[in-house]
């Protein structure tokens, strides 16, 4: 048998030390996450994303981030930045994709590349309520992967698949979420 | 007050195997039962249920199948009746309700509805299922809902639609029941584990217990957390596979894990093709163990086979309650034991006792039948002789150092 090591540049031991930790310390598994967003005009707005809130203390990402939401010409706005709903594609994509390279590395699989392409479907009767039996948000949402690793074609869909099982953003869009909106 | 060396607290098939091995080494016990030898067994089954092992498997210590059909499923009348032949000279108490166990002295005081007892050790028997482990769901008043655990027949349950929530054993089995009896099902199906009743021409228990799946060990399990987290394997005590495919053949309509309730609508999950999938690969994994093991082996069996992909529809994310809708619940949501008359301090901060391989913490303090306590099989009937023995000579030893101490 021939060893090699699998580097999918994952730290696993750190994953797994913090859930050995959470199981000490379950309140210091309670995170919260945030981001800051400010008009600018028209549809553009801009959103900014640096601290969040877990292990028990305040942190910080090493630098502040900022993205500008906006809408395209064809919505007769200035497309200053992707449109809101292609923010939840590319955080459904990130997410999932995360998830495949940190099961690969835990069930010693090396990736050489993975690439996903995500749809959705809407029909834009529902937000210019127009038809008030279309829903607002998607439709249906759909991922498809492109893989090469060093697994068989059942061990890629089972990555793929325990992703999914432990993705944040897929139970967010999955299951209903209590959103609560105030004005100060 | 009496006195004794151990009181085993349930006369289920657990509490049953761990008297007779009590008794083999000549330790001085009683066995407490709340109701009559199998109360659970008698009270808390559904009329059609089966045995989900084969007849062959329902070997306990000092015990095993001697019928003329080894292949068949026991119905509950028959589990009633093994289970009172085996208790014949067990010193079972019945109608005895444990109401508090506690620390006392070099042991335990444990107090009945009748004597209070006082005993060096206790075995606590009660099983995996004390209580239905449910869902909080706020439905509207006039849906009616009954649990796995007091559902009897179709007669039961409302004409129209029903929703049951949960696609393990229970589930798949009460689904199928309803759909046959004329009523519109839809299933919630949540992770699950997919399983065939025969696989290359023999029942899928017999590939588990030849192969050693059922014998794998708590203390070498990879993921033990998970292990015992298992929903029950989606099998019917019949000679055929019942699975989503045949649900949906039967008319039985699949949707997603049961999410909430929004506007007299209950609403799903939309994952309902991943956990198909996650079944489906596990399914495939332990198929491939088996196929490995038997080439090793040279066990003698039918072909290799593997089975359809698990048939997912479209989505349904939603549908209204009440009147020509669902109009009425099953929960088959799976249960939790019932340790509230436990009194000391064994359970961590989610109220699940803590345990390694039915060992307690507290000195003398034991507990079987739930999943995982030492093997695969632990909650399996075939699973109580292996623990009830070991648990069996863990106590004896305990004792003995106790009385190494007190000389």
């Amino acid at each position: 048998m021939t060893t090699s090591i699998v580097d999918n540049g994952v730290n696993v031991a750190a994953l797994l030390g913090a859930r050995e930790a959470f199981a000490d310390m379950p309140e210091i598994a309670r995170f919260q996450w945030r981001s800051q967003v400010s008009w600018v005009n028209g549809t553009h707005s801009e959103a900014e994303v640096e601290t969040f809130s877990g292990f028990g203390d305040e942190q910080r990402h090493s630098k502040r981030f900022a993205f500008d939401i906006d809408h395209p010409l064809q919505f007769a706005a200035e497309d200053n930045g992707i449109t809101p709903v292609e923010y939840v594609l590319v955080a459904l994509g990130g997410c999932l994709t995360a998830g495949i390279a940190a099961v690969a590395q835990q069930r010693g699989i090396q990736l050489r590349s993975v690439r996903a392409t995500v749809a959705a479907e809407m029909d834009l009767h529902g937000i210019l309520g127009a038809d008030p039996d279309v829903r607002n948000g998607f439709s249906g949402v759909r991922v498809d992967y492109s893989i090469d690793a060093d697994a068989s074609r059942a061990e890629i869909e089972a990555l793929v698949a325990q992703s999914q099982k432990r993705s944040a953003v897929y139970d967010v869009m999955t299951n209903p979420t209590a959103v609560t909106v105030n004005v100060n | 007050m009496h006195h004794t060396t151990t009181v085993v607290i349930g006369a289920g098939h657990c509490g049953l195997a761990m008297s007779r091995c009590l008794a083999e080494r000549s330790i001085d016990h009683v066995v407490l039962e709340r109701g009559e030898v199998a109360h659970s067994w008698r009270t808390q089954r559904w009329d059609s249920l089966r045995l989900l092992t084969p007849n062959w498997m329902t070997r306990l210590p000092g015990h095993t199948y001697s019928g003329d059909d080894p292949h068949g499923y026991l119905d509950m009348p028959g589990v009633v009746r093994l289970l009172e032949d085996y208790a014949t000279g067990a010193p079972v108490l019945t109608g005895t309700t444990v109401t508090s166990v506690q620390p006392f002295g070099q042991g335990y005081l444990v107090r009945t509805d009748r004597d209070a007892w006082q005993a060096r050790t206790v075995v606590v028997a009660t099983g995996a299922t004390g209580a239905p482990a449910q869902p909080v769901v706020p439905l509207p008043p006039g849906i009616t809902t009954v649990t796995a655990a007091n559902y009897r027949n179709p007669g039961q349950i409302p004409d129209g639609g029903v929703l049951v929530v949960g696609a393990s054993a229970s589930g798949i089995q009460i689904a199928d029941e309803l759909a046959r009896s004329g009523r519109s099902v839809t299933l919630a199906v949540g992770e699950h584990v997919r399983m065939p009743r025969t696989y290359r021409g023999r029942d899928i228990l017999w590939w588990m217990d030849a192969s050693g799946v059922l014998d794998e060990r708590w203390d070498v399990a990879p993921d033990l957390v998970r292990a015992r987290n298992l929903p029950s394997m989606q099998l019917i005590g019949a000679p055929r596979t019942l699975d989503l495919n045949t649900l949906q053949s039967n008319g039985v309509a699949l949707v997603g894990r049961l999410a909430g309730i929004r506007d007299a609508s209950v609403q799903f999950s939309g994952s309902l093709a991943n956990v198909c999938t996650l079944a489906d690969l596990k399914l495939g994994r332990l198929l491939n163990t088996f196929d490995a093991w038997a080439d090793r082996t040279g066990v003698e069996a039918e072909a290799p086979q593997r089975f359809a992909p698990t048939r997912t529809p479209p989505p349904a994310l939603s549908a209204p309650l009440g009147r020509g809708g669902i109009e009425s619940v099953v929960w088959a949501t799976g249960f939790r034991p019932d340790f509230s008359f436990l009194h000391v301090p064994v359970f961590d901060r989610k109220g699940r006792i803590v345990h390694d391989g039915g060992v307690t913490h507290a000195p003398g303090l034991y507990v079987m039948g739930l999943p995982f306590l030492r093997r695969r099989k632990s909650t399996l009937i075939d699973g109580a002789d292996a623990d009830a023995r070991e648990l069996a000579e863990h106590l004896v030893g305990g004792l003995d150092v106790l009385a190494g101490r007190a000389s």
